[in-house]
């Protein structure tokens, strides 16, 4: 039985008079990958900060677990612990090497003793493929190399889900590779992701449901075979369509 | 006036002029570091309020707010003039401070914060860790020059009859009648001053420059 | 603070007197310092390799030192090398040559902004050496000058209030001559300090609205670092 992470209910989101997106109810099971796609400015992002309490819904409740998030009196902050969010631009500290951004969180939120915070962050930064470059500073990695230590950095603080807000729009194209293959991995082993992602391969392949936002509001969603050939949605074809065109060229002459 | 003598007067005059510039320096930029953080990460009524302590602060001339703390410091506690001019003198460079660090933590991207807040941290804790340590770091360069305005400024406690430098210079010059030579003299050691200090800040910038930063 | 406004309104003309006698010092000092800065920054740029670290000697030394020594250094020094001025002459000639080192500096970064290629344009049409500095970069460098030099003229107020303790009777000189008399040196000088921040803000609304007037779209400096 399917044991839901994390639930959405009516969320919506306004700035001001602007409505970003009205009445978003959502589940992500346990083990699930589940990928939202979507016309850029449909609010994609602003659900992921929502979902992190980077910024405050103003209609709606989420639940970690059974845990209400979006109550009064929740804690912000140890909320966050549990959920990992991967930016588009990586974001990682600048001015700390690949290991000690790894092993911040471990160090002053987890409150770890420096030594365990080093192993677990070493062995973390192994499983993205990077342990030979913990003492490089972000600039002095690639785009897909710190996305990977921002990855590493997320997975240190052993979170129930993992956000992913369009985590290879970045990068070179030669780099988008790696990071994927990270993320497929994570997929396999179990973890509980939300991405945003415009890349169809990976989603076709990875993804257990996609979900198609815009405009604010959720269109269609459903595994992918039956959102790529039968959408029930001719905006889900059209956007679909275009977006395989833009970013799928590669997928489609295998 | 005997040479040993001359050297004497000179050193503990070069003592006043560092002292005063170590008191006043660091506690302009604690200050001015809380300030920025205020006018920066609390709300508008902070903000409306150090932006107006910036303004007056830094549209009256320094000597005028140094007369100013100075007689309203040295009115309700009771310090020597050398500790209550520094003090001053510190209050005065807060204002520019504040400036400096706001201006260093506004170009630290707002990107940073939110990872930090990501990872779980709170507003405090992802301000002393991750905002702190690279506002600082851009904070050197034009920090440097205000430290060289400090030197310059812990002149004009010599109004308030500090036996920096300046009154030393005075002294000399009256009892050698030696003028230029004894005012050529200090203006030498302010220079000397001014100089290694902006050198050290430079190695230390060097040496806390984060490898590659984009 | 009644009697604070009761000082205020006292001794308000005895103020406007001595500011007066400030903002003469500024202008002068202004403009002294304009004419030897544009000079200094020449110099610094085209001149021969002598005149060149004569110029950067000069500018190390005048930003290096506080105005209050180059000021004593004048007044109560020269007189020992023969030369006596007046306290009002010498604290001109202190503000106006300790002014031109920063202004120097204002120049330089306008002109090294404007880059190689327009003189390289001005040699090509048969201008000379000295005639391109003075017909083609010169008169686009004050333009872009602007922006960064606007803090000089406030920064210069500001300075000018310690030529009081050579007797020059600015603005600080009366408020002391209050303190004195009054036996209130906090209400004194705070209300003098009042004055200096009308002089101040007035000022900053003159230079935001010159730079306004002044800008030309897409004629701009590279934007300093913060
Ligand atoms: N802090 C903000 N204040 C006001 N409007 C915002 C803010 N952040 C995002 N928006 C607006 O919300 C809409 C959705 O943005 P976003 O979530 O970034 O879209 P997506 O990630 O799908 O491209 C956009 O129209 C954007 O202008
Ligand atoms: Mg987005």
């Amino acid at each position: 039985m399917a044991k839901p992470i994390l639930t959405i209910k009516n969320l919506t989101k306004k700035y001001g008079e602007n409505v970003i997106f009205h009445d978003i109810s959502l589940t992500v099971n346990e083990g699930d990958t589940i990928v939202i796609i979507g016309p850029s400015g449909t609010g994609k992002s602003t659900l992921l900060r929502c979902i992190n309490l980077l910024t405050c819904a103003d209609d709606g409740q989420i639940w970690l677990d059974d845990l209400e998030i979006t109550a009064k009196g929740c804690d912000d902050d140890r909320v966050r612990q549990h959920i990992g969010m991967v930016f588009q631009n990586f974001l990682l500290f600048n001015h700390l090497n690949a290991l000690d951004n790894v092993m911040l969180g471990l160090t002053k939120v987890k409150h770890m003793k420096p030594d365990e915070a080093r192993v677990k962050a070493l062995r973390e930064l192994e499983r993205v493929g990077l342990a030979d470059r913990a003492e490089h500073y972000p600039g002095q990695l690639s785009g897909g190399q710190q996305q990977r230590v921002a990855i590493a950095r997320a997975l240190a603080m052993d979170p129930r889900i993992m956000l992913f807000d369009e985590p290879t729009s970045a990068l070179d194209p030669e780099l988008i590779g790696e990071v994927l293959e990270v993320m497929r991995k994570l997929a396999l082993e179990g973890m509980t992701m939300l991405v945003v992602t415009h890349e169809m391969g990976f989603a076709r392949e990875v993804a257990d449901r996609i979900v198609f936002l815009e405009k604010g509001s959720i269109v269609e969603e459903g595994p992918p075979d039956e959102l790529f050939y039968r959408p029930k949605h001719d905006r889900t074809r059209e956007f679909l369509w275009k977006i395989t065109e833009l970013y799928g060229k590669k997928d489609e002459n295998k | 006036m005997d040479v040993a003598k001359f050297l004497q007067y000179i050193a503990s005059g070069t003592a006043y002029t560092v002292g005063v510039t170590l008191i006043a320096l660091p506690s302009g930029l604690i200050l001015g570091t809380l300030l920025a953080l205020l006018n920066v990460y609390s709300g508008k009524t902070s903000k409306a309020l150090t932006n107006l302590y910036s303004t007056v602060m830094r549209g009256i001339p320094p000597i005028v707010l140094l007369f100013i703390l100075y007689f309203i410091v040295s009115g309700s506690i009771n310090l020597s003039p050398f500790l209550a001019g520094s003090i001053s003198l510190g209050i005065v460079s807060s204002a520019y401070q504040m400036e400096i660090v706001r201006g260093a933590i506004l170009s630290v991207s707002g990107g940073q914060m939110m990872a930090a807040r990501a990872v779980g941290m709170s507003k405090r804790q992802a301000i002393r860790n991750v905002i702190l340590p690279q506002t600082l770091r851009l904070a050197i360069p034009p920090w440097s020059n205000e430290a060289a305005i400090v030197i310059k400024d812990s002149s004009l406690v010599y109004a308030l009859g500090v036996p920096e430098i300046l009154r030393r210079a005075q002294l000399i010059s009256a009892s050698t009648q030696q003028p230029f030579l004894a005012y050529a003299a200090a203006a030498v050691i302010y220079f000397i001053l001014v100089f290694i200090t902006s050198r050290l800040l430079d190695g230390l910038e060097k040496q806390l420059r984060i490898p590659a930063n984009p | 603070m009644a009697d604070w406004l009761q000082l205020f309104q006292r001794y308000l003309p005895d103020f406007l007197k001595g500011a007066a006698v400030t903002i003469e010092l500024t202008v002068v000092g202004l403009a002294l310092g304009f004419v030897v800065g544009i000079l200094l920054a020449l110099a610094r740029l085209y001149g021969p390799t002598w005149l060149k670290m004569l110029a950067i000697g000069y500018i190390e030394l005048f930003r290096g030192t506080p105005l209050l020594v180059q000021l004593f250094l004048i007044y109560y020094g020269l007189p020992s090398l023969g030369v006596t001025l007046s306290q009002t002459i010498s604290a001109y000639l202190a503000l106006g040559l300790n002014s031109a080192a920063y202004q120097a500096e204002y120049f330089r970064g306008a002109i090294q902004s404007i880059g190689a290629s327009q003189m390289t344009a001005g040699r090509a049409i048969g201008l000379s050496r000295w005639k391109t500095i003075w017909f083609i970069i010169l008169p686009q460098a004050l333009r872009l000058m602007i922006p960064a030099w606007s803090n000089e003229p406030i920064s210069l107020l500001k300075t000018t209030a310690v030529v009081f303790l050579i007797a020059v009777q600015d603005l600080m000189a009366k408020a002391k001559r209050a303190a004195t008399a009054t036996y209130d040196p906090i209400g004194s000088y705070l209300a003098v300090a009042v004055v200096y921040l009308v002089m101040v803000i007035i000022l900053n609304w003159g230079l935001k609205y010159l730079e306004r007037k002044t800008t030309i779209p897409g004629f701009e400096m590279e934007s300093k670092k913060a």
